[in-house]
């Protein structure tokens, strides 16, 4: 739904799809791989602030908590509801039926700088 | 992660190449997971699942005076019949709590101590400073021995395969084996509210145990599933519920103190403070909204704090679930609050165990 080679990633492994003016926000398939296990999202609010950079959002394991950056600044405009009732949907479809929230951009430049699949996957090689 | 200064088991390869997710805890190289600690819980709650537990401590307890030594280190009654075995808090002058540990008499005059991994060495030491009164020896061998828990429904079924007569062992008794000819011991205990064994056989032969349990389709389990697994039982972590600053009558364990013995270490301590009465004590709590609570929230009546917890997770029988130290003014089945990253969330207060020993 939302393929990997056709989002930009931040290095704290969250993605965006940008459609128009809102990015979709997701994290990737390493990061759901790394959590493993998700038994809750506590999704922001429709109409929270978000800012690049800046915790929006928790998903948590069995194990711990890991908080989700906001890529891209603006307004959340809309929350992933299919996760409150099945949140291991971000362990079976990170990229598709497991996306968080959505943003509408107050400044879409940001999305730009983020990274491309390539240049990410680069990043978590080690 | 630097694994050069990290301690390892004799079962650390085996535990990587069977997918174990390696980490530190308490400078022990460990699997927190394989499969998936989800995956894991079920196998132990529903089949059966294998545990390297070999970090944890062996300590023998030898000599004219070793019962005596051991009801005098012991708040419990530490039992000395034939292959029996004892639970029990070990205690500072204070009555506070250095471990909990158990104590399996395998003769009149020899016992083997199985302590916490974290607290092996302090326990040492310990008993060693408290044994110069005592006709006893005591001997550290928990760097000599491999130990793996193999728990749930299954367990003693397939373990009984292999070891014919483990089905008689009692609960909480210990028996001598051979196994891969090498002496070791094999006990029905274990930490996950499941009935099963733990066997411990010297570091050389552990392995062996491990690839027939796999062989037999005994499911490898790490330290998550393990934390969620007893927990639900209402087991007690030393160092998280249990520390220091606490007696057992805090922790929930009031059972575990034997008033009416001779003499203990914190027996006076712990008269006193009973007397006193304590502000707190370990209480159980099921979140009622969804969300996971975790060791270091706090909890709230009304705006008022009220207590922290020291243990929480998601539970895949009961959900949010956690214990924690509350003042002892809030009464079991009230709703309290529960601070989850800036949000309060109702819980209600519970006893623990949250599952129901099998048992």
């Amino acid at each position: 739904m939302y393929n990997q080679e056709n989002c930009r990633f931040a290095k704290t492994h969250e993605w965006a799809f940008i459609e128009a003016d809102v990015a979709v926000v997701g994290i990737s398939n390493h990061a759901q791989e790394e959590i493993s296990d998700i038994v809750f999202v506590d999704l922001p609010k429709i109409g929270q602030k978000a800012e690049a950079g800046k915790n929006c959002c928790v998903v948590e394991s069995v194990k711990s908590a890991s908080e989700i950056y906001a890529p891209v600044s603006g307004e959340i405009v809309e929350v992933n509801e299919a996760l409150n009732g099945d949140p291991a949907l971000v362990n079976r479809e990170p990229h598709g039926n497991g996306w968080l929230f959505k943003i509408k951009m107050t400044n879409p430049a940001e999305a730009d700088a983020l990274l491309d699949f390539n240049a990410y996957q680069a990043t978590i090689v080690k | 992660m630097s694994t050069q200064t990290l301690q390892t088991t004799p079962l650390a390869a085996r535990c990587e190449q069977a997918g174990g997710k390696m980490v530190d805890f308490h400078g022990w190289l460990l699997p927190v997971q394989f499969e998936g600690i989800l995956a894991e819980h079920k196998a132990v709650r529903e089949s059966a699942g294998m545990f390297d537990v070999s970090h944890m401590g062996q300590i023998f307890v030898e000599g004219k005076e070793a019962w005596p030594f051991l009801q005098y280190v012991n708040c419990n009654n530490i039992k000395n019949g034939p292959a029996e075995g004892t639970y029990s808090h070990i205690l500072t002058e204070q009555g506070t709590i250095i471990d909990d540990a158990i104590s399996f008499c395998l003769a009149p005059d020899q016992f083997l101590v199985v302590v916490n991994a974290a607290c092996a060495d302090e326990d040492f030491a310990w008993f060693t400073k408290q044994a110069k009164n005592f006709d006893v020896t005591v001997r550290n061998e928990s760097s000599k021995w491999g130990m793996i828990a193999i728990q749930g429904p299954k367990a003693i079924e397939i373990v009984n395969g292999m070891i014919p007569g483990v089905n008689d062992l009692p609960r909480f008794h210990i028996s001598p084996l051979t196994l891969f000819d090498k002496e070791g011991y094999i006990t029905r205990t274990g930490y996950t509210g499941e009935d099963g064994v733990e066997i411990m056989l010297p570091n050389d032969t552990i392995g062996l145990l491990w690839d027939e349990l796999l062989k037999h389709g005994v499911t490898p389990c790490g330290l998550g599933a393990r934390d969620v697994l007893r927990l639900e039982a209402g087991y007690l972590l030393n160092g998280e519920d249990a520390n220091q600053t606490r007696t057992p009558y805090e922790a929930n364990c009031g059972w575990v103190v034997k008033l009416n013995k001779e003499s203990f270490i914190g027996k006076e301590a712990l008269v006193a403070r009973k007397a006193a009465g304590f502000r707190q004590k370990l209480a159980g709590f099921v979140l009622m909204v969804p969300g996971v609570p975790r060791s270091g929230c706090k909890v709230f009546v009304g705006g008022d704090e009220k207590g922290v917890l020291t243990s929480g997770t998601f539970s895949p029988l009961f959900k949010g679930i956690a214990v924690g130290y509350l003042d002892t003014d809030v009464p079991t089945d009230s709703e309290v609050d529960i601070e989850i990253h800036g949000r309060r969330l109702r819980a209600k207060v519970v006893k623990p165990p949250f599952y129901q020993n099998r048992v």
